[in-house]
């Protein structure tokens, strides 16, 4: 198995399709007249038997949740995009967004007629001032050729928070609140956004549904694996010589893509670990480099094929400093609601700090996956469990090193590792992120 | 003719959502910052005003995003991605050279108020890293040698 260009068919590297006429010569709006042309159902009936999961994370299959919409509830129904694209090491909705929106515009419409919506909404992370620009561009253009077909798409931008990837506290932010997750049920399939039934996709996952029609259903499902259909754009990053995004059908061995494709190690280093979907994810090591990245495959190997965001990490990283910089981002982006993940997040920080500079006891490294443990399951939303899924694996999968650490009182690798001093927006406020927390 | 006022620039974005939805809060108070520079006491009243909510519920809403600036910023923005992948590959050599060639540390405007420093959560160029983003646009990957280079073009 090897690249395989869908999604991002026709946008070569070093050529974009983001004017409609180029759009055009790759087939591009044909599947929305078809769409039109057939009954909602027919639509709908192609996605379920795609069996495409979901891109965004969750991996929840797309056709089975826009069939939970409810039905005959008086209220309009929304298709709300989340291209609030924010887990690190994930880039490859900006890549969709930046090469080919009108494939992303087309998916929003053929969705649209799929469920009934009128009214799409998507929400843009405010950082991607560029891919907005774009997207709006084409969005004039699309609306020029007159394809919207009595369909409005709203483009509303993001300010930086990033919970609002979560699929309800999205809601809350579109909706002009603070973006804290809501409680579920009742589901946003039930009463979404504006309290109505709202189906809520990933711009990737959108991006497939043109494919999905142009190829059929079953035939789409007949890529990639056995439950994990079709193909997905990659993010590559860390210590690797050729970064980038690389749609690959699912299946596709850990190996293959950071070697054949992404060139390897650079410098003449070691492969060390590897984060297979975002750094929400439990670490793998290096011996477990010919996973093939699929759903149930990286599921095997103790891990999640998430956001599909491979990090490459060479062997002059300190775990320990990677934990550090890991927790820092969850405590800076955890949005306060639910205790465990406010204060754990917090304790998580101050622990790891004390652990890298030599000052924590033996106690403290369980401790440390104590608090992990009284996170995991036990938070309104997924956030909790990001902070403490990773953490927790790398003590389990490299515990000598955090062993040497206390048995050292320091740092094993002497100021040397690639992560050194790294420095996070928590150091930049005004309150004191290693404040003592009272034992 | 006259630019449109901010309070007729957000009745155009309020048009866009259901009725009585408060969807147009982000939007307008990103207009606001994008006049003022910041988002000032005067500037929430003048939002809210435009919205019918209270200057404290803008507050409370814009105190939860990390771009809306509750204080105020540099002519220009530098923002250094320090996430993972990014530091991976130099984002704090990358950091130091700004600090450096600024003399000012992370969250800090230069003295003559041209340019403020950040450091940001993944910006979402990670396989192109470091990622620094100038006055909101992306530049990647940055060394640490091109920082210099950068500077003198803010500084102009």
């Amino acid at each position: 198995m090897s690249a395989q260009r869908l999604v991002l068919q026709g946008a070569e590297p070093g050529r974009d399709l983001t004017a409609i006429a180029d759009y055009r010569e790759v087939g591009g709006y044909g599947q929305l007249e078809r769409a039109r042309g057939l009954e909602p159902q027919a639509v709908l009936d192609e996605l379920l038997a795609a069996n495409v999961r979901g891109r965004g994370g969750a991996g929840f299959p797309m056709g089975k949740k826009a069939s939970f919409l409810a039905k005959g509830t008086g209220k309009p129904t929304y298709l709300v995009v989340n291209a609030d694209e924010s887990e690190p090491g994930t880039f490859k909705d900006r890549e969709i967004m930046f090469t080919v929106p009108h494939r992303l515009i087309e998916g929003c419409l053929v969705t649209a007629h799929a469920i009934g919506a009128t009214n799409v909404f998507v929400y843009i992370r405010g950082e991607y001032l560029h891919e907005f620009e774009i997207l709006r561009a084409a969005l004039d253009e699309a609306r020029a050729a007159n394809l919207l077909g009595g369909v409005t798409i709203v483009l509303h931008r993001g300010a930086g928070a990033y919970i609002c990837g979560e699929e309800t506290a999205l809601l809350e932010s579109l909706e002009g609140e603070r973006g804290q997750p809501r409680t579920k049920p009742p589901f946003p399939a039930v009463a979404g956004l504006y309290a109505s039934p709202s189906l809520i996709n990933n711009v990737e996952t959108i991006a497939t549904v043109p494919i999905i029609l142009e190829l059929g259903g079953d035939a789409y499902a007949k890529l990639g694996v056995d439950n994990s259909s079709g193909t997905r754009v990659f993010s590559l990053s860390g210590n690797v010589a050729n970064g980038g995004n690389f749609e690959l059908e699912l299946g596709t061995s850990l190996r293959e893509l950071i070697y054949d494709i992404g060139g390897g190690i650079p410098g003449g280093r070691e492969l060390k670990a590897v984060i297979p979907g975002g750094s929400s994810v439990p670490v793998l090591t290096a011996d477990q480099v010919d996973t093939p990245l699929d759903f149930d495959s990286v599921a095997e190997a103790g891990s999640m094929l998430g956001s599909g965001a491979v990090i490459v990490i060479d062997d002059r990283a300190c775990m320990v400093q990677l934990g550090l910089r890991v927790a820092q981002f969850y405590m800076h982006e955890s949005c306060g609601k639910c205790t465990p993940c406010r204060e754990g997040t917090r304790w998580m920080v101050q622990l790891l700090r004390k652990i890298e500079d030599g000052q924590a006891s033996q106690g403290e490294l369980d401790l440390l996956l104590n608090v992990c443990d009284r996170i995991l399951g036990k938070c309104l939303c997924p956030l909790g469990d990001a902070a403490a899924m990773p953490i927790a694996s790398y003590v389990d999968r490299f515990r000598a090193e955090f062993q040497a650490h206390i048995d050292q009182g320091g740092c094993p690798f002497g100021g040397e590792s690639s992560l050194e001093g790294i420095f996070a927006p928590v150091d930049q406020h005004t309150h004191d992120p290693v404040a003592e927390v009272p034992a | 003719m006259a630019a449109p006022s901010l309070y007729d620039e957000i009745q155009g974005i309020r048009a866009q959502y259901p009725p009585r939805a408060k969807s147009a809060v982000l939007p307008a108070l990103r207009l606001a910052q994008e006049r003022y520079g910041w988002l000032s006491p005067d500037a929430f009243r003048e939002v809210a005003d435009a919205l019918d909510e209270t200057p404290a519920y803008c507050e409370s809403v814009a105190s939860f995003y990390d771009m809306f600036h509750l204080a105020p910023v540099g002519e220009h923005l530098v923002e250094v991605c320090t996430n993972i992948s990014c530091a991976l590959v130099g984002a704090q050599q990358v950091l130091e050279a700004f600090e450096a060639e600024l003399g000012v540390h992370p969250g800090e405007t230069t003295p003559d108020g041209s340019v403020t420093l950040r450091t940001v959560e993944c910006a979402g160029g990670c396989g192109w890293g470091t990622v620094v983003a100038v006055d909101h646009r992306y530049r990647e990957p940055v060394k640490a040698e091109d920082v210099p280079a950068i500077v003198q073009e803010l500084r102009g």
